[in-house]
């Protein structure tokens, strides 16, 4: 082409960093994210049309009012799930999930483990979800979803034992704290690389469904992780098989430093990624425990009803540090988590079924006491077997096993030459 | 001169070309306003504005495929991976790009792009904060591999290395950066401090790319090593009473065989140290030339110390890393073969 024929440059080109709205020092600001009013999303049929329902993808899925209702469609579609024995039972999760959290915290404080990693102010998604997803179904967490095993039932003693990497640690001492691996309560081995394990899930799904099976998988992801490539992979997989998965994406508005502008975040919402490959998404208040039950309703629903994937944004807020290595007060406002719009999700859970006469403040006084010290004589037994550099802790010869399924000569070798 | 951390040093390097060519960009994972979690980059998006040092996307093959389509534009990307262990998904973008870029199209593209990444264990990071990956790299034909040592040679190498016309992997052992260790973790830590090569020069210098420095000198043993791993070769010999030569290869490829070649030579016996796996490690490389440059000076077998063939263990940190007493019990093994 001649340059005669090419139109002529306006200037000098740029290229967009972008910036979160607040740093440390800064009032908070989240102004980016319009709050509808509970109820007012639709809920559209299981069996809706992706292109039918595109705009759900623009809004909010809400159902607990400010006042501490439960109002509009999806609080309907909610039908008996909605008892209050269910509720009661998710507060207590969240509760459970929360004292176990901080206990755990203060034990790395303590030096009983190298790591933790808290999901402060996110309880409601994990713990919500779970009770949508059956005996048999696998979840492909992250190291955030700890609410998947507590909402499963899942042995406080096992799970403190693995932080504590100590002789009882299920995994032998091989993998990080919080890294778990629970098998028996459908919840896959977490990997510590971002982004790989949503693509496994997709191929999980594939497989249930090649098999015949009536079992659907759920991935896990973090908003600054569906930058990874493996997120657009298990997208791509999920559009093109329609396999049985249920696709969320945590967006709790941080990735350690990072804003999730950076993961394309600011631009459009995370929900609407699913519009380019044509199936479904809803975006949803992750600290509402009733909307979190709801759209996972509904989510597993379509799974189980052959009708292929859902991707769930829940919208929530990091209100932790990253993990044990990590201090916001360097890269955002301090009162930021004060000024979160979407509230606490234990305390709306618990105004609701005040609200519903089903609870009290006395009650959850005790509740809360009582949930502490169950998790301390917890604690306290998984103590016995040692912590972290205390006590006898897992063989050190076990980090040989597990390899291979038979140990190869080189390695039986290395064994030998380690035992001298 | 000024008393630096190795941290420190790597950001001093940065900050010295970053002030010298306006063509050199750093970016990464949380590099730009919070300054990269372990602090490398701080300042520096402050100092030289958004444009030059920024964060990115948690995508490192994107990271180091945008880095290499910025080097062949003629800019001279400097690019943190945050954990070596997450280089993995890069690695299609090193190995069949940045390294073949020059010869596919026979020198009219080039990639000078530094990819820098805390490597090695020693602080209970388990088997995703751990790995020791140079293998991966010295393996691949157009690339470099570095790895320094101490603050003086991180910044010279890190300018040279920025300043090279191929591309880099810079490697930085992460339970060096605040100082020395010698594989005693139940010792007190240590700080650069007090070590003669925390002493880092201000302004411009370089440690050439391609050179291995003799860090003891020695006559029983000629120790070949690089990273964390020279402080446990020290450590090792002294303990054991042996007077060995400690070469820090610091450069893995191009590597300095002149020098270990005339250290073999005079002391007749060698070990090979590194925190990587032992099964196709650097270490086999390293063997398998002495025993070809040196096969009539040998007394004894080549001997390698590294880490098991297992995946990095979370809780079995110290059993795993090959430390001063695994190194010494070879070391007197190669010392007293008849
Ligand atoms: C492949 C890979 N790159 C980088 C990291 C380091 N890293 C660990 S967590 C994290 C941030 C993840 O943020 P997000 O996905 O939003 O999840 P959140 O922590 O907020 O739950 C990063 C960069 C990693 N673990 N794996
Ligand atoms: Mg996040």
């Amino acid at each position: 082409m001649s340059d005669e024929k090419m139109p002529k440059a306006t200037g000098p080109l740029s290229i967009s960093i972008p910036e979160p709205p607040g740093r440390p020092g800064d009032a908070p600001d989240f102004s980016y994210i319009e709050v509808p009013k509970a109820g007012e999303v639709e809920c559209p049929a299981i069996d809706t049309k992706p292109e039918d329902m595109r705009h759900l993808a623009y809004s909010i899925v809400r159902v607990l009012s400010r006042k501490g209702n439960a109002v509009g469609p999806w609080a309907e579609f909610l039908g008996d799930d909605l008892n209050d024995e269910s509720l009661l039972r998710g507060l207590k999760d969240m509760m459970k999930t929360r004292i176990f959290d901080a206990r755990m915290l203060t034990a790395q404080r303590q030096g009983k483990t190298s790591f933790y990693t808290q999901c402060l102010g996110e309880e409601a998604i994990a713990t919500g979800f779970q009770r949508m997803m059956r005996k048999g179904d696998m979840n492909f967490p992250t190291y955030r979803q700890q609410g998947l095993l507590i909402a499963d039932g899942c042995s406080m003693f096992d799970m403190i034992c693995q932080i504590y990497s100590n002789e009882k640690d299920n995994l032998d001492g091989h993998q990080l704290p919080c890294l778990y691996s629970f098998k028996d309560h459908g919840f896959f081995s977490i990997s510590g690389n971002l982004g790989t394990q949503y693509v496994q899930a997709v191929g999980w799904a594939m497989a249930s469904a090649i098999s015949g099976d009536d079992k659907i998988a759920s991935a896990w992801i973090g908003d600054g992780s569906t930058a990874e490539t493996d997120f657009h992979s298990g997208m791509l997989f999920a559009s093109v098989y329609q396999p049985p998965v249920v696709l969320n994406i945590v967006n709790n508005q941080w990735a350690i430093s990072s804003f999730n502008g950076l993961a394309g975040g600011r631009n459009a919402p995370f929900a609407a990624r699913a519009h380019g490959y044509g199936f479904p998404s809803l975006r949803v208040d992750g600290n509402d425990y009733l909307a979190v039950l709801a759209a996972s309703k509904w989510a597993t629903e379509r799974a189980r009803r052959n009708l292929g994937p859902t991707l769930i944004e829940w919208v929530t807020y990091r209100v932790a540090a990253h993990s044990t290595s990590d201090d916001p007060s360097a890269y955002r406002p301090k009162e930021e988590s004060d000024a979160w719009p979407l509230g606490d999700p234990v305390e709306r859970l618990k105004l609701h079924l005040i609200k519903k006469g089903a609870w009290s403040e006395e009650r959850h006084t005790q509740a809360m006491a009582e949930i502490e010290s169950e998790v301390i004589a917890v604690q306290k037994e998984a103590e016995k077997y040692g912590t972290l550099n205390r006590g006898k802790g897992p063989d050190p010869e076990k980090m040989f096993e597990g390899v291979y399924k038979e140990m190869p000569d080189h390695l039986v070798r290395q064994r030998l030459e380690f035992e001298a | 001169m000024a008393r630096m951390t190795m941290i420190e040093a790597i950001r001093d390097a940065m900050d010295v070309k970053m002030g010298m060519d306006e063509d050199v960009v750093v970016f990464g994972e949380d590099v730009g306003y919070f300054g990269g979690v372990f602090r490398c980059t701080q300042g520096l998006q402050k100092k030289y504005g958004k444009h030059r040092c920024f964060d990115a996307p948690i995508n490192e093959s994107a990271i180091v495929g945008a880095g290499i389509g910025m080097a062949t534009y003629g800019k001279r990307p400097c690019i943190e991976i945050q954990f070596a262990d997450y280089v993995l998904p890069a690695y299609d973008q090193i190995v069949s790009e940045a390294a073949r870029i020059r010869h596919r199209s026979n020198g009219q593209f080039t990639a000078p792009i530094v990819i820098r990444m805390p490597t090695g264990g020693g602080i209970f990071g388990g088997q995703t904060h751990s790995q020791s990956p140079e293998a991966i790299f010295t393996h691949v034909s157009g690339l470099k591999t570095l790895i320094p040592s101490n603050p003086y040679d991180a910044k010279g190498m890190l300018i040279a290395a920025i300043e090279d016309d191929d591309p880099v992997i810079f490697l930085e052992p992460k339970r060096l950066y605040n100082g020395p260790f010698d594989g005693h973790h139940e010792n007190a830590v240590t700080s650069w401090a007090k070590h003669e090569k925390g002493e880092v020069p201000e302004g411009h210098y370089t440690v050439p790319i391609g050179k291995a420095e003799v860090v003891e000198k020695g006559m029983d043993v000629t120790i070949l090593a690089y990273g964390t791993m020279v402080y446990v070769a020290q450590a090792a010999a002294k303990e054991n009473n042996i007077d060995a030569e400690i070469i820090d290869l610091r450069s893995l490829l191009p590597l300095d065989l002149d020098t270990i070649v005339n250290s073999v030579k005079k002391t007749g016996r060698c070990v090979v140290l590194h925190e990587a796996t032992l099964t196709s490690g650097f270490g086999a490389e390293l063997t398998s030339l002495v025993q070809q440059h040196c096969f009539n000076h040998l007394e004894a077998p080549v001997l390698r110390v590294a880490g098991w063939d297992t995946p990095y263990p979370h809780a079995q940190e110290w059993h795993y890393f090959p430390g001063p007493k695994r190194v010494g019990k070879a070391l007197k093994r190669v010392v007293e073969a008849q």
